[in-house]
């Protein structure tokens, strides 16, 4: 009935339906404004301020006035350290984004193509539901796994006794399996959404003119997959880059990063200019990537 | 697919969901433990629960983080849906604009929105706390929010809106009468989430908490950090507890998977 009415009158008030959209384009602009300002006070401003300090001789601070330049980035590319910490942070990006990709790959495939129905429903939400859960609590929970005359420590020495301490914590493979664990559910589940859309008669076509399994996956399945798999990586690479709480606490000495150092700055060394200026550099870092991944995303981000 | 055998499949995603939830598992596991260095072999006891139920400094962390939740999905879940409804039934100019700037607290690392904040904050006049922490998780909310509204608005058309202005609605009645009706799941959906963010937040509260105004995930840190004892692992299991039913929850409202 309330469908009659709409065509009824839409189509014999036209004149009037176009004065009431003109009128209320400036109530589209006015429901943005509070985004725009909380946006302004909380990306914008942020950014230019720490900008600014990050050309900053030294800290705002006592009597001696800090002076403009570009200090804080010369300490950044002149001294050897933090050329090794980033090169650290990066290696840490690409072990837990490989072994993210090794793990959640084959996983998202079989759950696409192997797993039906419910069972498909039931273990992807399985798979997702800590992906909710507090990433600290996460990584919390491998201290408890892997310390010394931790679970693993304990289990070992229980079947063998005298067995050496396999304890891990405070280490670098420690931060790379907790960082791992945290991001997989991200993987799978971009992998998993990309090889769902897969058109089965392309496969059953492939197998039909008579490919290998091996071919049908080369040939058909991984390049339709790509895109989902590179949507993984760089949701993995990008934020594994700038962490700073997972090296902290699973790494202990072994943990520094260019997160962790960038951390420091604020919290223990109160540096904030070269915090500032590390955190330009863990930017510039997180927009090269996204700047070589762009033609890959762009179809994705449209969708966003 | 016949070219997996079903057994190595199910086998394979068994191993992967033991990896995922062995460590969360063990360590909800250790907080009903009786030793307070972790030591097997396991004696029930609910010891840990009880001196968290008198750790006033952990009870004053999770209200706080109970109210900012709370008033960050509420003033997120306005901001955004107003936003998601301008741009989905407006043409603005410049919309490009916002959509843009709504990127970085998506896609940057965390660490440098939140280093940015404090710098500042501290310097204009905004000072930590907070007040501080409510502006931060809002902004990380705002992008989930208009995209999972901005998703709902979309799959309605605008027919029952333009029927309801013609036959004489104000843009009042239209949008309460009409439109928020169509799509209630939707920011209830979104409320959700932006709580779950919010609770969840760690990386923002840490930098932007003063010293004696801690939310419970900043403390845990702290905790971890100083040295701590199984009642960690009791509140921890309490917050994932609430955080998996409040999923559950969403998920009665947003099928996610397949849309996001």
């Amino acid at each position: 009935m309330v469908d009659q009415h709409l065509r009824l009158d839409s189509d014999s008030k036209p004149g009037r339906l176009r004065a009431v959209k003109l009128k209320r384009e400036w109530v589209g602009y006015g429901l943005t404004v509070p985004a725009y300002i909380w946006l302004c006070i909380t990306v914008i401003l942020p950014m230019i301020m720490m900008l600014y300090f990050s050309f900053l001789s030294r800290m705002p601070m006592g009597t001696a006035e800090p002076v403009l330049g570009l200090k804080q980035y010369a300490t950044f590319f002149e001294k050897d350290f933090y050329r090794f910490l980033t090169w650290r942070s990066l290696l840490l990006g690409v072990h837990v984004t490989v072994l993210c990709g090794l793990i959640g790959y084959p996983a998202a495939l079989v759950l696409a193509r192997v797993v039906k129905g419910r069972w498909r429903e039931a273990i992807l939400l399985l798979i997702v539901l800590p992906f909710w859960s507090n990433a600290l609590i996460r990584t919390f929970a491998w201290t408890m796994v892997l310390r010394t005359d931790g679970i693993v420590d304990q289990a070992l020495h229980f079947l063998l006794p005298g067995a050496p301490s396999m304890g891990i914590l405070y280490s670098y493979p420690a931060i790379v399996i907790g960082l791992t664990h945290s991001f997989l559910p991200y993987m799978i589940l971009t992998c998993y959404i990309s090889l769902q859309t897969i058109d089965d008669s392309l496969i059953e076509a492939g197998q039909a003119l008579g490919a290998s399994n091996i071919t049908v996956f080369r040939r058909i399945i991984l390049p339709l997959s790509l895109p989902g798999l590179m949507v993984g990586v760089i949701l993995t690479f990008v934020p594994v880059v700038g962490a700073f709480m997972e090296p902290r606490i699973l790494g202990g000495r072994q943990g520094f990063m260019l997160g962790t150092v960038i951390e420091d700055q604020f919290t223990e060394v109160f540096n904030w200019p070269l915090g500032a200026a590390l955190s330009f550099m863990l930017l510039a870092i997180v927009m090269l990537i996204f700047l070589a991944a762009y033609p890959l995303l762009r179809n994705r981000l449209k969708v966003a | 697919m016949p070219y997996v055998r079903p057994l190595v499949s199910y086998g394979y995603l068994g191993t992967v969901l033991v990896f995922i939830y062995l460590p969360i598992l063990i360590m909800m596991a250790m907080g009903f433990n009786q030793s307070s260095s972790y030591e097997l072999p396991f004696h029930f006891d609910l010891v840990w629960y009880e001196h968290l139920s008198a750790n006033e400094v952990l009870w004053r962390a999770g209200r706080n983080s109970v109210l900012l939740a709370l008033a960050s999905s509420a003033v997120s879940s306005v901001i955004g849906t107003m936003a998601a409804l301008a741009f989905a039934r407006y043409r603005l100019r410049g919309q490009v604009v916002l959509q843009l700037l709504l990127f970085p607290p998506m896609a940057m690392p965390w660490l440098i929105l939140a280093t940015a904040m404090l710098i500042f904050f501290y310097y204009s006049g905004i000072g930590r706390g907070l007040h501080a922490m409510l502006l931060a998780h809002v902004a990380l909310s705002l992008p989930y929010v208009i995209i999972v509204v901005g998703a709902r608005l979309r799959s309605f058309g605008q027919d029952l809106e333009e029927a309801a202005a013609t036959l004489g609605a104000d843009p009042w009645q239209t949008f309460f009468r009409v439109t928020l009706p169509m799509i209630a799941p939707g920011v209830a959906a979104a409320a959700l989430f932006a709580f779950g963010i919010s609770f969840d937040q760690f990386v923002t509260s840490y930098f932007l908490s003063p010293p004696g105004v801690s939310t419970l995930p900043v403390e845990i840190y702290a905790s971890i950090r100083k040295g701590f004892t199984p009642e960690i692992n009791a509140i921890s299991t309490i917050i994932i507890i609430v955080s998996m039913l409040l999923l559950a929850v969403v998920s009665r409202f947003y099928r996610f998977g397949g849309t996001q």
